[in-house]
């Protein structure tokens, strides 16, 4: 049977580890390579590297972050932030990542996934989607808005979530990971309507991102979601809990995990 | 010192994860896309992501293909990866019914509809008779999961090559083993430590 993943995820700048409190605040926490390692020896299923550098200089410095990285961690790594050409695909990727992941840059061109996908494969190809749920009238189902640049200056597109999830697909992406900005940073749980009107509707994985404080949260995006794998951040960066016991909790509520 | 495995270079994408795996397991790997290198290889590993067709297209480009069926007839220890598995197989559905090297009697057949695929994730590997106690999967438990990445699947003819199988919607041969040759449709490369167990066990035995 296939496994639910859990997937921590790290922000680095200028190769160095740093979380995001709401995408703003950011406090040190330590070298990329080692916490993957470190993750990777606790049972992190997948990783994700999210790339807050700002200048093409620091980029230069992820790259070789991912190289070291690739050395000696032997469990699938995704790179986020950043990457806006086919070109930067393969960097990261020839550096080792096994999945690189695009979101505004693919708002702006969503030519960029098909190029990709045509010349990567899909299962390389993630989309991520910025989501806040819009005002819906009294009784209507509700809907979510993708937002651009999010970490400093989030920017309405005018296009739904879940229609814009399903374009990603079509034009090749190969995962799609949903951040609720409603739920980000709240550790309140993530968004599960929007999970589940995405997990019913697309027919490639769906990675919950966003909200998730407690074990109960996870196992609430898995199971009443549907979301076929989880990624956190603040629940794991800071000891609260383990990734064993996360898997224990989902084991024993009847989630399949890796062991 | 131990000798060198050959990695067959034909663009696949996964190329320098396999080259990396199996440096971090004590293997010593020589990339080549050149057919004569394969004549003195002491191991091969054919990696391999994406679809056949190209994959077929690049190997008979390349000249590999006569030589990968002369190679595994000769004995030489070898291991396909993933789609580096697939093309063993007689023919492909991928993009049009194609011919595969034929070097083990089956078909690569697309997940059915209904599922998600491409099958993103880690599964697990069940030890078919034939593989337990094969020095391939020492120290690697009955159901280990392994992570895999693939939207078809090889149905293979003879059940006697299956080494491992599979559940996504269908039950589907993971693994296969027949003399010298090896095969999987997980990566290895990318499977914690199971993975680079079963990479070690390869280059132990294939250099032994």
């Amino acid at each position: 049977m296939l496994k639910r993943r859990i997937i921590p995820c790290l922000d680095v700048k200028a190769g160095r580890v740093v979380k995001g409190i709401a995408f703003l605040a950011h406090r040190d926490a330590g070298d990329p390579v080692a916490l993957a390692a470190a993750y990777d020896a606790a049972g992190a299923d997948e990783l994700v590297f999210y790339d807050i550098t700002a200048s093409s200089d620091e980029r230069a410095i992820m790259v070789e972050v991912v190289e070291r990285t690739a050395a000696q961690v032997f469990i699938p790594l995704t790179v986020g932030g950043g990457i806006r050409t086919v070109d930067d695909m393969y960097r990261m990727l020839r550096a080792g990542a096994e999945k690189v992941s695009v979101n505004t840059a693919a708002v702006l061109n969503p030519a960029l996934i098909e190029e990709g996908a045509r010349r990567f494969g899909s299962q390389c190809i993630v989309l991520s989607i910025d989501a806040r749920r819009a005002a819906a009238e009294a009784g209507a189902p509700p809907r979510w808005d993708v937002f651009t640049h999010t970490g400093r200056d989030p920017r309405p597109t005018g296009r739904d979530a879940i229609a814009w999830a399903r374009e990603g697909v079509e034009r090749g992406a190969g995962e799609i990971v949903i951040n609720s900005m409603d739920a980000d940073g709240t550790r309140d749980g993530y968004d599960i309507a929007l999970l589940r009107a995405l997990a019913e509707t697309i027919p490639v994985p769906v990675i919950a991102s966003g909200g998730a404080g407690t074990p109960a949260h996870l196992l609430a995006g898995l199971r009443d979601g549907g979301a076929d794998a989880v990624l956190a951040a603040s629940i794991f960066h800071f000891g609260e809990y383990t990734i064993a016991e996360v898997k224990r909790y989902l084991d024993a509520h009847g989630v399949p995990v890796r062991w | 010192m131990t000798a060198e495995i050959v990695v067959i270079d034909y663009g696949a994408g996964n190329l320098r994860s396999v080259v990396r795996a199996l440096t971090h397991v004590g293997g010593r790997t020589l990339v080549t896309s050149d057919p004569a290198a394969l004549h003195g290889a002491t191991a091969v590993v054919l990696p391999g992501v994406g679809a056949t067709r190209d994959t077929m297209d690049s190997l008979q480009r390349l000249g590999l293909a006569e030589a990968i069926r002369d190679t595994i007839a000769r004995g030489v220890p070898f291991l396909g990866i993933c789609v580096g598995m697939q093309v063993l197989c007689t023919s492909s559905e991928e993009f049009g019914s194609h011919a595969c090297l034929g070097v083990v009697p089956g078909v690569v057949r697309r997940f059915a509809d209904g599922l998600k695929v491409p099958q993103i994730g880690w599964n697990q590997v069940d030890v078919a008779t034939i593989a337990q106690g094969h020095p391939l999967f020492a120290g690697i438990p009955d159901g280990a999961d392994f992570y895999f990445v693939h939207s078809y699947h090889c149905d293979l003819a003879e059940q006697a090559l299956i080494a491992g199988t599979t559940d996504y919607g269908v039950r589907f041969p993971s693994a296969l083993l027949r003399d010298r040759l090896a095969a999987v449709q997980f990566h290895p490369e990318k499977s914690g430590r199971h993975g680079l167990q079963l990479l070690t066990n390869f280059v132990a035995w294939a250099t032994a």
